[in-house]
């Protein structure tokens, strides 16, 4: 789960690591209030949305007089902001974060991750502040500082000094360094976070650091323990369909496009995606049933793809395990008399209780369902059906 | 012959009296798994699936012998479920659990490591070896012996690939789901010196995704250390950058973890990718008959 700037900086302010003073605001009124008790001389007014790039794009602005902050949030809010982590249709801009003007001195990257192969957490520094981290890392790796912290000690002082001389730190900022990278750290830890980034950090010409940027995301499987941030989750910054079949335990994601499919696995469901590329048809989407696949959750799941009105065909792709084929097949049979299913239904059932599924099917005799053999046969006839071929 | 368990290992199962625990335990027993017993706190002395129940571990490994461990706990309780039976002396935990905290398995896994147990999982299938024992949720029956090791993190695939080579009239020694999470246990860096050394292994098929670097390290491991041939599938070529696909770990982050890079490492290190998952019991076949 992701979280706003604003948020972010609201964990950061909690643990000690300095940001500017800022508020936000849902309405234009209330960005001129939060400018004015935050009193100025310069204000910078902030889009927030959950991707990255937002300055690029126009959503992040200095004022310099509170009628400046007045027009600038007049603009922001309720615009489409289009960056190259939105998408081409954008972000709809639904609140704003004022805050105090900043003084800019050096800029900044300091991030935190899980390194999957040292299976500790890594806290990544670059004298490149500003820049996306990926294209930092792809040019220039050299200039990217990682240190890895076995949380079995912590973070260390000498973690500290590895990224303090890598960024060319002179000794007397070393020690305010320490205590903002120390409280970033616990910032991770204490609250299960996946990723933070920090770019820009800035150092100010007084030689203090201040994080001017806050981007969080958190283990989705940590949240139960933390209430305090899942009801910071914002539902307007996730897909509703994606939201929806969450609800049903069923992971989706939308794709481009015109095979919709339902496989029980995610691994399974990947592939049955590249079979569907392989044989020169296009997925619509990726759905994985889950591991207790029942007629209620078929059913779901066949509305959600046929929302897509790209979908021209739909592969069920199942090998039952722990889930059984005959309930696939009453699901199949359930969704034909909830929703309109009115594509072709390229069916492959393998694995537990096939056998009762196929017979389920045969007598049913929908219109609209193929029957497979197996991954490729089923993978084919779905790009033939797709084409009208079938 | 076979990997890290046959019809003798002594196993446990941890969470032995819950829905999930008992279900599964039972499909193991039906199996032929040596399953002697299991932990639930509080119904020690106690009797379930005609199999003693302990209090902790200790209690079990000292009644039971026991080396082997199955977890089917709840995900906030995974961690100490580990902990607990490294510290009981098992030398395998097949933890089944799906959705337990990155932070929690990366704790419990460093302090497995430190006690000398290897753990497999969490959120995968478990592993079997055909027709001699079962640890863990996959469906038994497809899964006939033969001559092909099977290291996957997807379970669904893992199916998939055995009933090809089954198909193909060949069979399997040992299958390991070895799930799909940032954090995991035995890897195929681990797994595969185990198959090169199996007698009875004449190739093996691996199953990979998106996301980490395991299958590159893997190809490394291969172009200097495996002989026996070896057919890779990689899941999420087609997937989009930056997403989710259903496993925790299956992301392809900025441009690295994605499905061609690590397609590309395993053909130069001169194993047989095939592009589908559909042709992989053709190309097990093929390597075999070479």
């Amino acid at each position: 789960m992701n979280i706003h700037e604003y948020q972010a900086k609201q964990i950061f302010q909690k643990y000690g690591v300095p940001t500017p003073k800022g508020k936000v605001a849902f309405s234009v009124e209330e960005a001129v209030e939060n400018a004015k008790e935050l009193g100025g001389p310069i204000w910078v007014v902030k889009a927030q949305i959950h991707a990255g790039g937002r300055g690029l794009g126009g959503g992040v602005k200095l004022a310099k007089s509170l009628e400046e902050v007045e027009k600038l949030a007049s603009e922001i809010l309720g615009m489409t902001l289009v960056t190259h982590q939105t998408g081409p249709e954008g972000k709809l801009v639904q609140k704003i974060y004022i805050e105090d003007g900043a003084d800019i001195q050096d800029e900044f990257y300091l991030g935190m991750v899980l390194d999957r192969a040292k299976e500790m957490p890594v806290m990544m520094a670059s004298t490149e502040g500003g820049m996306e981290i990926e294209e930092v890392a792809a040019k220039t790796p050299e200039k990217i500082i990682k240190v890895a912290i076995d949380p079995a000690i912590g973070f260390q002082a000498f973690h500290a000094r590895d990224l303090a001389f890598g960024l060319g730190l002179p000794k007397e900022q070393q020690g305010t360094f320490f205590k903002f990278a120390k409280a970033l750290y616990d910032v991770y830890m204490d609250n299960d976070a996946e990723l933070i980034e920090i770019n820009p950090l800035v150092r100010t010409g007084k030689g203090e650091f201040i994080a001017l940027d806050g981007k969080m995301g958190f283990d989705d499987n940590a949240l139960y323990r933390h209430p305090d941030i899942e009801a910071m989750r914002d539902e307007s910054e996730e897909d509703p369909d994606e939201r929806e079949a969450s609800q049903y335990g069923l992971s989706y994601v939308a794709l481009d496009g015109e095979i919709g499919c339902m496989v029980n696995g995610a691994g399974l469901a990947m592939g049955t995606m590249d079979t569907i590329n392989y044989m020169g048809g296009t997925p619509a989407n990726f759905l994985d049933v889950g591991g207790t696949a029942n007629a209620e959750t078929v059913a779901k799941g066949f509305e959600i793809i046929l929302k897509n009105p790209n979908v021209k065909a739909i592969f069920v792709n199942i090998f039952g395990g722990i889930v059984r084929c005959d309930r696939i097949a009453n699901g199949i049979l359930e969704a034909t008399k909830k929703v309109n299913v009115n594509v072709p239904v390229v069916v492959r059932l393998d694995g537990t209780n096939a056998a009762e599924a196929s017979e389920i099917l045969k007598n049913a005799n929908i219109e609209n369902v193929i029957p497979a053999d197996d991954l490729a046969d089923g993978a084919k006839k779905a790009v033939a059906a797709a084409k009208g071929e079938l | 012959m076979s990997i890290l368990v046959n019809k003798d290992t002594k196993v446990i199962v941890q969470g032995f009296t819950g829905k999930e625990g008992t279900f599964h335990a039972e499909q193991c027993l039906a199996y032929g798994t040596n399953i002697v017993g299991g932990v639930t706190p509080n119904k020690g002395g106690q009797e379930h699936l005609g199999k003693p129940v302990f209090n902790t571990v200790k209690e079990a490994v000292k009644a039971t012998g026991a080396t082997v461990s199955m977890i089917f706990v709840p995900p906030a309780f995974v961690a100490d479920a580990v902990m607990e039976a490294a510290d009981a002396g098992i030398d395998l935990a097949v933890i089944i659990t799906e959705g337990a905290p990155v932070k929690d398995m990366g704790m419990a896994k460093a302090y497995a490591t430190k006690n000398g147990m290897k753990t497999i999982g969490p959120n995968c299938p478990g592993i079997i070896t055909a027709e001699e024992c079962k640890i863990g949720i996959m469906p038994g029956m497809i899964f006939k012996k033969g001559n092909v090791g099977l290291i996957s993190k997807s379970g669904t695939l893992t199916y998939e690939g055995a009933n090809q080579v089954v198909k193909e009239g060949y069979g399997i020694t040992t299958a390991v789901g070895i799930g799909g999470d940032p954090i995991i246990g035995l890897s195929y860096k681990q797994l595969l010196p185990m198959f090169e050394e199996d007698p009875e292994t004449e190739a093996i098929v691996m199953i990979g995704e998106i996301g980490g670097d395991l299958e590159i390290q893997a190809a490394k491991f291969i172009k200097e250390n495996i002989t026996k041939p070896v057919v890779a599938f990689i899941a999420g070529q087609t997937a989009p950058k930056g997403k989710r696909m259903g496993h925790a770990g299956a992301i392809v982050s900025g441009s690295a973890g994605t499905a061609k890079e690590k397609m590309d490492a395993l053909e130069a290190a001169g194993v047989k990718v095939v592009v589908s998952p559909a042709d992989i019991g053709k190309a097990v076949a093929e390597v075999l008959k070479k």
